[in-house]
């Protein structure tokens, strides 16, 4: 970028992009308190994009992906790093328009910088979930995922979600001009309070959690955790509580991904896990759109499953 | 006459599509204007991420009116006929003639307005539009049933001469306002017609072209690269898909660090073409140049220094990456990385792939110590076999898949490995499809060859067969790839014994695939698919059959100069004519129901002579008649020829001289022909004709050496 100095801190990119989204009408949210691959994981996106009512929101989503640790050494890889997610129901005719303008608030200048929509369709096995869009790119790098729900949790999308997936330390990383994201700033210095960098607040976490999920994490204990949950899942869709169903699925879905970190699960077992994994998923949809749909059916005349 | 402009504008269209709907929308258009009776002089279509549109020049404003005539029921006939006639046409009865006691109704459809046809026209291609994967949006995706596009449709421009034709789709209206460059030109761009179409937006800096945007990526490309003192490396998959990227396409030439040239070559081509869509471009030496050069869709305000700079470190990154994956991988040696194939499944009732590679190593060496691959060491051929997956584990075939082979060549080489092995280990996917380079070397012809082989054999065994459009194991191109490398090599051998070795010499499993399936489906399977190969080679396929008849060969090199030899023999005249003499001969032979004993019923199991079995009893009887009078001069010749022709022919069939043996029996063209003429056959005395019968008996038995004729078309 121009000049690095003046660029965005990563907590300021966040709070210009909150406070971009919230004067479009979006709902700011907080993160949800539990971990996901992604924030297309938090109910927010996942449970709020089924059912007819209009629905917008914004939010920062901590997301771990434990096989992408480097135990801190990698300039560009994280196991646990944010997104931030934009979800619009139905999608707004000019979403485009308004993703752009959130890219101009944070400093990019599309007269400077080659911005273009490159095909890129989206699916969530894990979901049951896919759709259609592109991946941004800024200069030739990725910059966000744009995709118009078409379906979740197996179930169409009536009507159509547009949902924006920004990838925040690959972003500031550009914004700020740096190789590295332990060299991003995370704030700027105040008077004598010195600013911080994101390797400060988050190198120690990268390389212990690195350890524990390469190394350290107990198999046995994995194993049983997600046979916990996936029954902790089911029992919940039997008790009427689909949210509660859901946030096991999530857990299910994340014990998985530390169980693949620890290299036990052999290629075949892999797909039947995700089986079981997207069967939680769809589970808790289907028991959500149950307890909803008498509403939604009345409160939206002609709407239809 | 007026010109119709037809735009539709919509949010990005994935580039590899946009040539397609192109297409589909000018067939699409054309063939709506046919059904009304309409042609425009010329269609011009335009392709951009945002837009597909259309010129229709030349079209008339009016449809014709036509006049249509229909026959109804006789004017004598019941009430109902004429009821129901009326009914049919819409008219009343005082509209029909009466001519001589029939009706007929004349149905006048007048001319409709052009502008109408289009107003109806469009919106019917729109809703129906074959796109490969299309998408609801909005306010409308309410219902399944709304409107489905590639992306959001955005607006329509439906211009007819100066006129807006009026339409309506899912809420967009038509209009005279479309959009131009995102970037260069937010607002609005409004058209007045077909004729000020592409230089308005090539104001609003969209090139409507896309064989224009092509042809600046391309040549822009060029000058850059010459002006750094490289070349570039074309690839016109590249240039159309940077122009299906762009509205307004800006080649630029960036740098990368030489450093990344340590990287294979092939990596870093694959980095920046796939992951960046980049230009790759070589020095004049014809190494690869540390230099790319990416499309942007701007005029930058800075010339494009910082997009250079962006996609230079998205670039340095990638390559980083690639570079970090080839060190780590350099560092373990093969023989290492192989032990982890143990840990993936090939197949569930196949083992693992390191299962797979055991029984491809020993294939191997046994093609090689069996001298079936000539001039290749077993040991090597064993090593290039138990090392040829080990790159699968790799990082970098990890990343990307489509290195596979090649890589493991690289870290062969690295690691040291004799030249042989690591080629054997490059190349032992190839042939990959047809036209690809067919392995020469012996080592990797014995582990392409057995890696093959296992994977026919096994499959074969788990009843993986596949069935008409299913192949999921691509057996079929397996075969194909056996075949090629069978033939260019000229590999002799049994497919049999090959196959043997292949169950590896279990017995019972070789029972079980040689009796019970390779007769029925692998040997019939490799004989279509060689079939298939031949075809394809331009040989005519009657000739392939007519050898294949024969059956009991599996050497394919033999089979095939067989049918090589036949086919240039069957294009002389001798080979005309000779042809022409069996038929007849045959013919009297099928009539007298004297059997034919060559091409019916001939086992396959490779140990038959196809002579041998000539010891038919009806022929047996007449040779015995023969002694018994004196035959008469042509018939004489016939026989002498015979006897002249049969052993030459045997003789050069053993020496597998096959164009010899077709010289020998071209020498009976004209004693057949004499025989014909001067013989008869149906002589009234019984031994006569029993003589005469076992002569054309022999004449086809003589043919049949060479190839079953009667397959033979003429």
């Amino acid at each position: 970028m121009a000049d690095p100095a003046q660029s965005l801190s990563f907590q300021d990119l966040i709070l210009t992009l909150h406070d971009y989204w919230g004067k479009q009408g979006c709902v700011i949210l907080q993160p949800l308190d539990m971990e996901v691959g992604a924030g297309t994981f938090h109910p927010a996106t996942t449970l709020r994009s089924l059912g007819p009512e209009p629905w917008n929101c914004a939010y920062v989503q901590p997301s771990r992906r434990p096989t992408d640790g480097r135990y801190g050494e990698n300039p560009n890889r994280l196991q646990h790093y944010y997104q931030y997610q934009v979800i619009m129901k139905p999608s707004p005719s000019n979403l485009q328009e308004l993703y752009l303008g959130s890219l101009e608030a944070i400093g990019i200048d599309p007269l400077v910088h080659d911005i273009r929509f490159v095909e890129d369709d989206w699916e969530s096995p894990t979901l049951g979930a896919w759709g259609l869009g592109w991946e941004v790119w800024c200069d030739g790098m990725e910059v966000t995922q744009f995709t118009y729900f078409q379906q979740m949790g197996g179930f169409d999308c009536k009507p159509v979600a547009g949902e924006l997936t920004y990838g925040l330390e690959r972003l500031a990383m550009y914004i700020q001009g740096v190789d590295r994201y332990h060299d991003l700033r995370f704030n700027d210095a105040v008077g004598d309070r010195p600013a911080v960098t994101y390797g400060d607040v988050f190198l120690a976490n990268e390389q212990q959690m690195s350890k524990w999920n390469f190394e350290i994490a107990d198999t046995e204990k994995l194993f049983r955790w997600f046979r916990d949950c996936e029954a902790e899942c089911k029992a919940s869709i039997e008790g009427g509580v689909p949210l509660a169903a859901y946030e096991q699925a999530i857990k299910a879905s994340h014990v998985f991904n530390l169980l693949q970190a620890r290299g036990v699960i052999s290629v075949q077992e892999r797909a039947s896990y995700m089986g079981r994994v997207r069967d939680l998923a769809r589970g808790s949809c289907e028991a959500y759109i149950e307890k909803n749909k008498a509403g939604w059916e009345a409160k939206f005349p002609g709407w239809s499953l | 006459m007026a010109d119709f402009l037809l735009e539709l504008c919509c949010e990005e269209i994935p580039a590899r599509m946009q040539a397609k709907a192109s297409e589909d929308l000018a067939r699409l258009f054309s063939g709506k204007l046919a059904e009304a009776g309409l042609k425009a002089e010329k269609l011009t279509s335009y392709v951009t991420p945002r837009r597909l549109a259309l010129i229709a020049h030349g079209l008339p404003l009016q449809t014709e009116a036509v006049s249509e005539e229909y026959k109804g029921p006789r004017t004598s006939a019941p009430a109902q006929a004429l009821e129901g006639f009326l009914r049919k046409t819409g008219l009343t009865q005082d509209q029909l003639e009466d001519r001589d006691g029939v009706w007929f109704a004349v149905v006048e459809k007048p001319g409709r307005a052009t502008s109408d046809v289009l107003a109806e026209a469009v919106p019917a291609i729109i809703r129906a539009f074959p796109w490969p994967k299309s998408m609801r949006w909005g306010k409308a995706s309410i219902s399944t049933e709304s409107l489905r596009w590639v992306r959001p449709l955005q607006g329509i421009v439906a211009i007819l001469g100066t006129d807006l034709v009026a339409m309506e789709v899912e809420g967009i209206r038509s209009g005279f306002v479309t959009v131009g460059h995102r970037f260069h030109h937010p607002g609005e761009v409004t058209i007045t017609s077909a004729a000020d179409y592409a230089e308005k937006l090539r104001a609003a800096h969209v090139i409507v072209d896309q064989a224009e945007r092509q042809a600046i990526v391309e040549t822009r490309a060029k000058a850059l690269a010459a002006e750094a003192g490289y070349e570039l490396i074309e690839d016109g998959g590249l240039v159309a898909e940077n122009a299906g990227l762009t509205e307004w396409p800006v080649p630029l030439l960036g740098q990368f660090d030489p450093e990344f040239l340590q990287v294979p070559p092939e990596v870093i081509q694959l980095t920046l073409r796939i992951n960046q869509k980049y230009f790759v471009l070589r020095d004049k030496s014809g190494k690869l140049a540390p230099a790319f050069i990416c499309t942007a869709n701007i005029v930058a305000k800075d010339g494009g220094a910082a997009i250079v700079a962006g996609n230079g470190k998205v670039l340095a990154a990638r390559l980083s990456d690639a570079r970090f994956f080839w060190e780590q991988d350099k560092k373990i040696p093969l023989a290492e990385q192989a032990k982890k194939l143990e840990r993936i499944t090939f197949h569930e009732k196949l083992g693992t792939v390191a299962d797979k590679v055991e029984r491809v190593a020993k294939l191997a060496e046994w093609l090689a110590s069996e001298g079936i691959v000539p001039g290749c060491d077993p040991a090597l051929a064993r090593q290039a076999a138990e090392l040829c997956k080990a790159d699968l584990v790799t990082e970098m075939v990890g990343e990307f898949p489509e290195l596979q082979g090649l890589m493991g060549g690289y870290y062969a080489r690295e690691e040291g490995l004799p030249e042989a092995v690591a080629d054997a280990i490059r190349d032992h996917y190839k042939p990959v499809g047809q036209g690809d380079d067919v392995p020469a070397a012996p080592v990797t012809v014995a582990v392409a060859l057995a890696d093959r082989l296992d994977n026919l054999t096994r499959f074969f065994l788990i009843d993986e067969a596949p069935t008409g459009s299913k192949d999921p194991f691509a057996l079929r191109r397996a075969a194909l790839g056996v075949i090629s490398i069978i033939v260019q090599n000229r590999l002799r051998f049994r497919m049999e014994q090959v196959f043997l070795a292949a169950c590896d010499d279990d017995l019972d499993e070789f029972g079980a695939v040689f009796y019970d399936r390779i007769e029925e489906k692998l040997a019939a399977f490799f004989a279509d698919r060689l079939k298939v190969q031949q075809k394809e080679a331009g040989v005519r396929h009657d000739l392939i059959d007519a050898v294949f008849a024969l059956g009991g060969e599996d050497d394919l090199v033999r089979l095939l100069d067989r049918v090589h030899a036949l086919q240039s023999f069957v294009e002389t005249e001798d080979g005309v004519n000779l042809l022409a003499g069996y038929k007849r001969a045959a013919n009297i032979l099928k009539k007298e129901g004297v059997g034919d004993t060559a091409s019916t019923g001939v086992a396959q199991t490779g140990e038959e002579d196809p002579g041998a079995s000539l010891d038919d009893p009806a022929v047996g009887d007449a040779m015995r008649a023969h002694d018994a009078y004196m035959p008469e001069p042509a018939e004489a010749a016939l026989i002498a020829a015979l006897d002249s022709a049969e052993p030459r022919a045997d003789s050069a069939i053993a020496a597998e001289d096959f164009e010899g043996a077709m010289a020998a029996l071209a020498i009976l063209r004209a004693p057949i022909d004499t025989f014909f003429d001067d013989v008869t056959v149906n002589a009234p005395e019984p031994e006569k004709r029993a003589a005469r019968l076992a002569l054309l008996g022999r004449i086809r038995a003589a043919v049949h050496k060479v190839a079953d004729f009667s397959k033979i078309a003429g």
